[in-house]
């Protein structure tokens, strides 16, 4: 937990001064306090955590329905009651109202405060702009609400209360979140702003209704709509959850089974979407190639792990079944829609600029744009990336080499915009498979095996049998215990390097014209530290397997 | 014969004939009870003409609005048309327009909807016929049902008084859309059973539990349409229905992300064959199969999603082998290989977000049958079947199949699922693996 600090607290404390300032008004005589304790009830009734229970069992959904979806209620209350009563709504339903992170208190309080303020600074201006509540009923109790004209003060008091709310929520971010004052104004306006114009139309015909002949009962139901619309919200956040969680299993499987790129599909998006930013493409291909980087290699489950493991040259049987993998990978994601061009990415990203590429050995333009993207970025990471038989190129060396192949294996605008993109952002990605590395330098140590461990069991034969998984060790990922056995023999000589770049195809491949001494010079170094971390477990892991588990790789061929 | 072997022969005939009953009466039924219904409120309105054109015109703009915007569904599941529908039954439950006392009758109503609906189906008529069809005689049928109920009630003077205003209005408002609502579900399934052959229960059930959803958002809507151009005019058409409208577009997001979300699972599930694991459409198969086992024993909803999602993952711990089973035949490897790469598939399908009740059913497929959840004993059976029946190629290959799942069913495979895998087959379900 953390401490709150002083200026936010003191940010807190003057919103509240602000609010109770704001309803102290409503002590005097003539509020009507029916109405306020019926609608503070009503709000609070709905905030509360049994009641949430409660209904999301009824819809069956395990999200939890965002806060906002009951503004309706307080802006009803703002057209309704004189601003400093319709300050009072909020508060007891913001008080009790549950609170997901601590410190629980500080961020009742403010709830409580903000909301009163807002809501009261909405009253007061659909009362400007209306003078007496044109909501039929009325102060006097005479004639229908006056409908065109009633939508002015309506619009007033969504846009009151929106900017109120958003301008105290970016003072909270600064001042507790020490967020910079810029960042905190992010965020598109239009987004936030249209869910507000939907509140208060509800709570216009919550009030229209709660004037009417029929009474507060049948304001009620505005309600349910607005509840089931949040509801409905949630449970897409959720779901979208779930499916970036699958997407990401996708290419775990892939980082896995080819123990040796690790994090590579991560950041091969990334620079994909470097080099889209940098020719100007629209939001949603950016975000295409994204997927098309990251899912660029899904191909690779297709073809047997041996294979992809194999030290020492391949057989030209081998290489083609590794050539294979963009078809696998275009036959896989062929069903999912959404990737759209993505999928020509991935079948396309090994070709060449001048034809002698794979799959179809296209040629310049014919290959499609995507895939010229990815093959750069691509190209790119294989070159600048640290494996556990060699260091990575600096990234000037790296953009030197793609340069000096732009032409005739890459799209020279592709390499000039991704140049360009360094030049400007520079290279610093952020790969969440690779943390559980930088994490544990020392050997075997329990940190890194246990961030490890739960990726690793994507691919690992870990479970030699229910119950041999428990131990210190359990959940070193023992897929490594293949390479793992096989990681002396790659240290003899460096053209083991050579060979399993070569067959990675051509980001390695160009790599490797000037690469292959270094690799072989730094292998022993500290730039092993990836592996010596997996090591210790390794022993243990073919160790075990040599004990006689039935897991059929483990021992070289 | 082939359905000799089944065992299904004494019924053979009865079923047939409740079958053709069931598909082929209940819609011819249901159409003809629209269709009557639709001529007479045509009719009648012709006739007699419109009682408060502008009110009727409103509505009629309002439904046909809400019958294009409408969209979004999944392949398979129905189309929400929530904004036709609130207005369809805002217009039958409207009692009073601006504080004037409304006069339309059971034929006017069930007329407007019928334009209005026609008016908004066009466009997506021509996409999908049968469909539309099945929509539109049910829209029909659950307002001539609420107009019967809830009409004359507004007509005469004496009832007017008790239930056009005050409590007792309050209580048409709150007792009619559910009753309207539940007979809409009923018949929904009924039409559904027709078409897709599905035992009526689990059906009924699914419409059921969906009602809370969508179906309270449009009967509450509904009735504040009413209410809102009783006190307001008809102005109030518009600002109520943007609450639903927001509604509907964030179901519409949702059932996008569902469908890319089946997608991908679908795709990593294709991971397997090729990888060369498992056979061609294995997986796909299993899934198809399983879901129609567990149809056939009742299980509705989320657990048919569950079920889905397992069957189609259920190999998937094979990814995790370094060298590939022969043909992916898992039913064919000694029970202590299966279960351990039921635990490795378990792993993965922890990490893809799907709900934890599928990395169970997958961690327990190779269990023995009465260690199982249901899903899990659907899927060993259904897997089972299609290794075995992909393994003999001949023709009898089904036959022998099911006859070495019975032969198994002392400790492996649950008697009611391999008896429910026989009925889904000899009803001709989903054909069989073979090609290997």
């Amino acid at each position: 937990m953390r401490a709150i600090p002083g200026v936010a607290r003191a940010y807190i404390l003057l919103t509240a001064v602000c609010a109770a300032a704001c309803a102290g008004p409503a002590l005097r005589p003539g509020t009507p306090w029916w109405t306020v304790a019926l609608l503070a009830a009503l709000y609070a009734i709905c905030e509360l955590p049994v009641r949430r229970r409660l209904l999301g069992r009824v819809l069956g959904g395990a999200a939890p329905v965002m806060t906002g979806a009951f503004f309706p209620v307080l802006l009803a209350a703002a057209f309704l009651l004189p601003p400093a009563a319709a300050a009072l709504v909020a508060v007891p339903g913001a008080l009790l109202g549950r609170v997901e992170r601590r410190p629980k208190g500080a961020r009742r309080l403010w709830r409580a405060a903000q909301l009163s303020v807002a809501t009261w600074a909405a009253a007061r201006a659909q009362a400007l702009c209306g003078g007496p509540p044109p909501l039929g009923g009325g102060a006097d109790g005479a004639g229908a609400p006056d409908f065109p004209y009633v939508l002015l003060p309506t619009a007033a008091a969504a846009l009151t209360f929106w900017a109120v709310l958003t301008t105290l929520d970016r003072g909270i971010l600064v001042t507790a979140e020490r967020m910079p004052p810029a960042a905190a104004r992010r965020g598109p306006l239009l987004h936030s702003l249209v869910p507000h114009g939907v509140h208060a139309l509800a709570g216009l015909m919550m009030a229209v209704l709660w004037r009417g002949p029929y009474g507060p009962l049948s304001a009620f139901f505005v309600l349910l709509p607005m509840y089931i619309s949040c509801w409905v919200l949630a449970q897409y956040h959720h779901e979208r959850a779930a499916h970036q969680a699958t997407i990401r299993a996708l290419v775990q499987a892939v980082d896995i089974k080819d123990a040796y790129t690790r994090g590579h599909s991560e950041r091969v998006g990334h620079a994909s979407v470097l080099i889209a930013r940098e020719l100007g493409m629209g939001r949603g291909r950016i975000e295409m190639l994204r997927f098309a980087g990251i899912l660029h290699d899904v191909g690779k489950l297709g073809v047997p792990t041996r294979v992809l493991r194999k030290d020492g040259p391949l057989t030209p049987e081998e290489r083609r079944v590794i050539e294979l993998h963009p078809e696998y990978g275009h036959e896989m994601v062929r069903g999912i829609d959404f990737l759209g061009e993505a999928r020509a990415a991935i079948l396309h990203h090994h070709e060449r600029l001048d034809g002698s590429g794979y799959p179809h050995g296209l040629a310049g333009r014919r290959i499609p744009e995507s895939a010229r993207v990815v093959a750069v970025a691509d190209a790119f990471d294989a070159m600048t990336s640290t494996r556990s038989y060699r260091r990575g190129r600096p990234v000037a060396a790296a953009v030197a080499e793609l340069q000096r192949c732009a032409g005739t294996q890459f799209d020279p605008d592709m390499v000039g915009a991704l140049a360009r993109a360094l030049d400007r952002h520079g290279w610093r990605p952020e790969v969440t498979a690779d943390e559980p590395r930088g994490a544990g330098p020392v050997p075997g140590s329990g940190g890194a095996a246990g961030t490890v461990g739960g990726v690793g069991a994507m691919g690992s034969d870990r479970y030699g049998g229910p119950g041999r998984a428990g131990g210190p060790r359990g959940n070193v990922p023992a897929d490594r215990a293949a390479p793992g056995v096989a990681e002396d023999r790659r240290a003899v000589g460096s053209g083991a390097a050579v060979a399993d770049d070569g067959r990675a195809g051509n980001g390695d491949a160009a790599a490797n014209s000037g690469a292959a001494g270094d690799s072989g010079a730094v292998r022993n170094g500290g730039a092993a530290r990836s592996d010596g971390a997996a090591r210790g477990g390794d022993a243990v892991a073919a160790r075990r397997t040599a004990a006689g588990g039935p897991t059929p790789h483990g021992g070289p061929r | 014969m082939s359905a000799a072997l089944l065992g299904t022969v004494p019924r053979r005939g009865r079923r047939r004939a409740v079958l053709t009953v069931v598909t082929v009466l209940t819609p011819l039924g249901v159409y003809c009870a629209a269709g009557a219904l639709a001529v007479a409120a045509l009719t009648h309105t012709l006739r007699h003409g419109l009682v408060e054109p502008r009110a009727a015109l409103a509505f009629g703009v309002l439904i046909a609005l809400g019958e294009l915007v409408r969209g979004g569904a999944l392949p398979g599941e129905r189309e929400p048309a929530p904004l036709g529908a609130a207005g369809a039954l805002a217009y039958t439950l409207l009692g009073q327009n601006a504080g004037q006392p409304t006069g339309h009758g059971v034929f006017q109503t069930v007329a407007v909807v019928l334009v209005g609906s026609l008016a908004g189906a066009a466009p997506h008529a021509v996409r999908s016929r049968g469909r539309g069809l099945d929509h539109l005689a049910r829209r029909l049928i659950a307002v001539g049902f609420a107009a019967v109920c809830c009409r004359p009630l507004y007509g005469a003077a004496g009832l007017r008084e008790r239930f056009g205003e005050g409590p007792g209005h309050a209580a048409v408002l709150l007792l009619l859309p559910a009753l309207t609502a539940l007979c809409d579900a009923v018949l929904t399934a009924l039409l559904l059973r027709a078409r897709t052959r599905h035992p009526y229960g689990p059906l009924l059930r699914d419409e059921l539990r969906a009602l809370p959803h969508l179906g309270s958002a449009v009967c509450a809507t509904g009735v504040v349409i009413a209410l809102g151009v009783a006190v307001a005019g008809l102005w109030a058409l518009p600002v109520c229905c943007v609450p639903l409208l927001v509604t509907q577009l964030s179901f519409r997001r949702y059932a996008a992300v569902r469908a890319t979300y089946r997608q991908t699972i679908a795709s990593l599930a294709r991971a397997t064959e090729i990888a060369g694991h498992t056979p061609e459409g294995h997986a796909r198969r299993v899934a198809e199969l399983s879901l129609a086992v567990g149809r056939e024993l009742g299980l509705s909803g989320t657990e048919l999603t569950v079920l889905e999602y397992a069957a189609l993952m259920h190999d998937i711990g094979q990814l995790s082998l370094v060298d590939p089973v022969p043909k992916g035949a898992t039913a064919l490897l000694p029970v202590v290989e299966q279960r351990r790469i039921a635990l490795l598939g378990g792993a993965v399908v922890r990490q893809t977000g799907v709900p934890a009740a599928v990395a169970v059913v997958v961690e327990r497929q190779a269990d023995p049958y009465r260690e199982q959840p249901l899903p899990a004993r659907i899927v060993r059976v259904v897997n089972a079947y299609d290794d075995l029946a992909g393994e003999c190629a001949s023709a009898s290959g089904p036959l022998d199949a099911l006859e070495r799942l019975r032969l198994g069913t002392g400790y492996d495979y649950q008697p009611e699922v391999v008896e429910s895998l026989a009925r889904v087959l000899s009803r001709g379900g989903p054909a069989p693996g073979g090609t290997g």
